[in-house]
């Protein structure tokens, strides 16, 4: 017998906009002025000449910053070369550890202040710099840590021998990361530091210098020279520097190297990339979905290993390109501060404009955009998630490196074809592989010309894992064991 | 609370077991590795104020309060049933949960306890929670709960023939079931934790949509690990793949193991960035559980108060 049942009223389905929830920003101090970092005191810049850093969120100043001359660059290449023959070099590598080993827990410590700093200097969101950024960078300074008293164990037959005086250039996209994948291992084997953050983002860089003062490291081991290209230039040029590690353009890179072609000086360079995805049929579609979008939206695509080239076999094209436009639209873009925020704000104007420019010209030369109707905010520096279909090789998108939140489809129909497009390119620092079926995957991984390949993933790092390009991505590896070669000389047995 | 009407089986009646093989194999796999990151991800969400609010009612109008003990009785029943109606009987704002899930025998009483309410009633069925009988007897018992009044039959598969490749009895036994709930809705519990792989479950959940399910469970809540959050994603995606490939909509229900309002938020947040705001209702996603209501009680006093209340007073029921 049915009882009859009187409905309550219909539900509406819940429209679930989530609520403002910014990061505090109370736990962070800026200063109105910033002086170089050398000898393990602040000053002011004897070129006497200073740049604003700005967030790129709101386009409001954060600090006043020095700009170092000749001159205070080679006071901080003085000072460390000092650092290196009087207190660093004849230190016990156990005492050294100690001192590694203090940083690395001091940055896990101020993590939280550390990554809202990054934030707000860089425009990345503060869920990312607070789960990836300073996890990995605190995780740079203990491996490497582990390393300074075993590096006779390293390398067997190579006797351990600091090179001197390292001078490091560092990027815009990851500061306090790429901070860490120089500074750790070059500490870690001997060497004392002269490094120059990039002009955007020195507020990290300045953060971790007041932070090394306060571990107790010995004046002149670490010296932080801010500036723009012009800083840098002296930095790698410097007579007295044994030893160049660049992260950033390739342009910028050969430069370097021809700088220092006919000197003794030992370089690393880590350059530009094209990423490609490679997407089979019988790949697991969601999770790629989710791979390429963590690959290519990632740090706003401010990423050198970006998977900004998607190669889709023709048999699943449309279905997977569906599935990225759906998942496109459900990414936060806006406010970095704001803990749900997946893409916050492009680190500058110049590179605003830059990616502007190129994806005019995919526009011009016939490829198809799709973007996602999202709100962007008033102020401040940021572009809306883009996919391009139809894209050619000769296109523009799919040749040069747009560093922004820009994906190129194009597809493929056999893995001989997927594989000569993902290597047609002149650069070769990631590939990332999607398949159910193990043995393409070795297969593939055997062909790709990239430094990594990522396997049903995509992004991942950890200090244990060597990186580096092929091509004009660079040579050098950071990260790992083979990190320590780079600042070891290792030249005789 | 209403209900779309109930559906019937999308493939052909002469389906075999090599061509529901067949059907299974171009479900597109699973990265265990994949999966468990994504919702860790979207687990960092943080629900904050009126979002968090708007949450917790839903989660209460989503809600199938539950008891399938044992020991239950006419007595138990009825006094959930009062709960399920107001919840919070110091704050008539509070709305009812979605609906009450029992054992056969308790749905007359359910039915009873509920008449009036808008609360509606969902049995256990098919020879719940293992399902290990003659396929006969399961529709007798089918029909017999719709027969009493339920609104709603929440069925288990038979996992030993999905893992033995007979596809076509778990099928034939969803199609069959969802004959005899006629008018009633048909949630299809996989028993995810028994399955195991996330493959296993993305095609279990196909085979069940196939069949006609109105709604995927997760679990019985006698296995452990119950409902999870990678096993709900790939559920979601199925539904949305089912969704693209038919038009037709199915509703998701995680179930047991979920009793903290913090977990249930994460599920809403997976259901809100996998499948949106189509399904952010309790026409189409529920919550099997009994002791979340309580908690999810406390947070929205939490909310308005800003104390927290002794568990003393919020009743069990």
């Amino acid at each position: 017998m049915a009882i009859t049942r009187i409905p309550s009223t219909t539900h509406e389905p819940l429209l679930w906009e989530y609520a403002d929830s910014k990061e505090s920003t109370d736990v962070v101090e800026i200063d109105d002025r910033y002086g170089l970092y050398i000898d393990g005191e602040f000053r002011s810049p004897r070129s006497r000449s200073h740049f604003t850093t700005v967030n790129p969120a709101t386009e409001e100043p954060l600090a006043t910053v020095a700009e170092a001359g000749k001159a205070d660059v080679d006071d901080a290449v003085a000072a460390a070369r000092a650092a290196y023959e009087d207190v660093w070099g004849p230190m016990s590598p156990p005492e050294r550890a100690k001192y590694i080993f203090r940083i690395a827990r001091m940055i896990q410590e101020r993590s939280r202040e550390l990554a809202v700093l990054e934030t707000l200097d860089g425009g990345k969101p503060i869920k990312e710099s607070r789960d990836v950024d300073l996890p990995l960078v605190a995780g740079h300074f203990f491996y490497y840590a582990g390393w300074a008293d075993k590096l006779e164990y390293a390398f067997p037959g190579i006797r351990p021998r600091p090179l001197g005086v390292a001078g490091q250039v560092i990027p815009w996209n990851f500061p306090m990361l790429m901070l860490a994948w120089k500074v750790a291992p070059a500490l870690a084997a001997g060497n004392t530091v002269v490094l120059k953050p990039a002009e955007t983002t020195p507020l990290t860089a300045l953060a971790f210098a007041r932070l090394t003062e306060e571990a107790g490291l010995p004046p002149g081991v670490l010296n932080v020279v801010t500036g723009a290209g012009e800083t840098g230039s002296l930095v790698v040029a410097h007579d007295d520097v044994d030893k160049v590690a660049f992260t950033g353009s390739t342009a910028v890179g050969k430069l370097i190297q021809r700088q220092l072609a006919g000197t003794t000086k030992k370089l690393t360079l880590e350059l530009g990339g094209k990423g490609a995805h490679l997407i089979f049929e019988d790949a697991p579609l969601d999770q790629a979905v989710e791979g390429v979008i963590n690959g290519i939206f990632f740090n706003q695509g401010h990423v050198c290993c970006a998977g900004s080239r998607l190669l889709v076999e023709e048999s699943v094209h449309d279905r997977f390109v569906d599935k990225l436009k759906r998942r496109l639209s459900t990414l936060r873009v806006g406010d970095p501060m704001d803990k749900n925020t997946d893409v916050g704000a492009i680190n500058s104007k110049e590179q605003l404009d830059r990616i502007s420019d190129l994806v005019e010209s995919g526009r011009s030369e016939g490829a198809e955009m799709f973007q996602p109707d999202c709100e962007l905010p008033q102020r401040g520096f940021f572009f809306r998630p883009t996919l391009f279909t139809g894209v050619s090789q000769s296109h523009r998108i799919a040749q040069e490196e747009i560093f922004g939140p820009v994906l190129s489809i194009l597809s493929f129909r056999t893995p001989e074809e997927a594989v000569e497009k993902a290597n047609n390119t002149p650069y070769g620092l990631s590939a990332g592989v999607w398949t159910s079926k193990g043995s393409r995957i070795l297969w593939m991984a055997d062909r790709l010309r990239a430094g990594v390949v990522w396997a049903n993933t995509f992004n991942k790092f950890d200090p244990a894992s060597p990186f580096g390009g092929y091509k004009e991505s660079g040579f050098g590896r950071e990260g790992g064991r083979h990190g320590l070669l780079a600042y070891m000389d290792w030249s005789e047995g | 609370m209403t209900l779309a009407p109930a559906r019937q089986s999308i493939l052909p009646d002469r389906v075999t077991t090599p061509t529901l093989r067949t059907f299974l194999r171009g479900v597109p796999s699973v990265d265990e590795v994949g999966a468990a990151e994504r919702v860790a991800a979207l687990s960092t969400r943080s629900i904050k104020k009126e979002s968090k609010r708007a949450a917790l009612d839903l989660m209460i109008r989503m809600m199938d309060l539950t008891t399938l003990e044992g020991k239950d009785t006419p007595g138990k029943v009825i006094q959930m049933s009062a709960k399920a109606h107001r919840p919070d009987p110091t704050d008539p704002s509070i709305p009812s949960v979605a609906a009450v899930c029992v054992y056969p025998n308790m749905v007359p009483y359910a039915v009873q306890a509920t008449e009036g309410t808008g609360v509606l009633v969902a049995s256990v069925a098919t020879y719940f929670p293992s399902g290990l009988s003659d396929t006969r007897l399961k529709i007798e018992e089918t029909k017999k709960v719709v027969a009493d009044g339920a609104d709603e039959v929440d069925m288990v598969i038979d996992r030993g023939a999905f893992l033995a490749g007979e596809y076509f009895k778990v099928f034939d036994e969803i199609r069959r079931t969802r004959e005899a709930c006629g008018d009633a809705h048909l949630k299809v519990i996989l028993e995810t934790g028994e399955l195991e792989t996330l493959d296993n479950v993305r095609r279990a959940s196909m085979l069940a949509m196939a069949a006609g399910a109105d709604f995927i469970k997760t679990s019985t809540g006698k296995v452990s690990p119950a409902a999870t959050l990678p096993v709900t994603l790939v559920m979601l995606e199925a539904i949305r793949d089912f969704h693209d490939a038919t038009g037709v909509q199915v509703g998701m229900k995680p179930a047991g193991g979920i009793r903290t309002s913090k977990e249930a938020m994460r599920y809403l947040v997976v259901l809100n960035e996998t499948l949106g705001v189509d399904w952010m209702t309790p026409e189409w996603f529920r919550f099997g559980a009994s002791s979340l209501l309580n908690d999810v009680l406390m947070q929205i006093r939490w909310l308005e108060t800003g104390r927290y209340s002794s568990p003393d007073y919020f009743t069990k029921d």
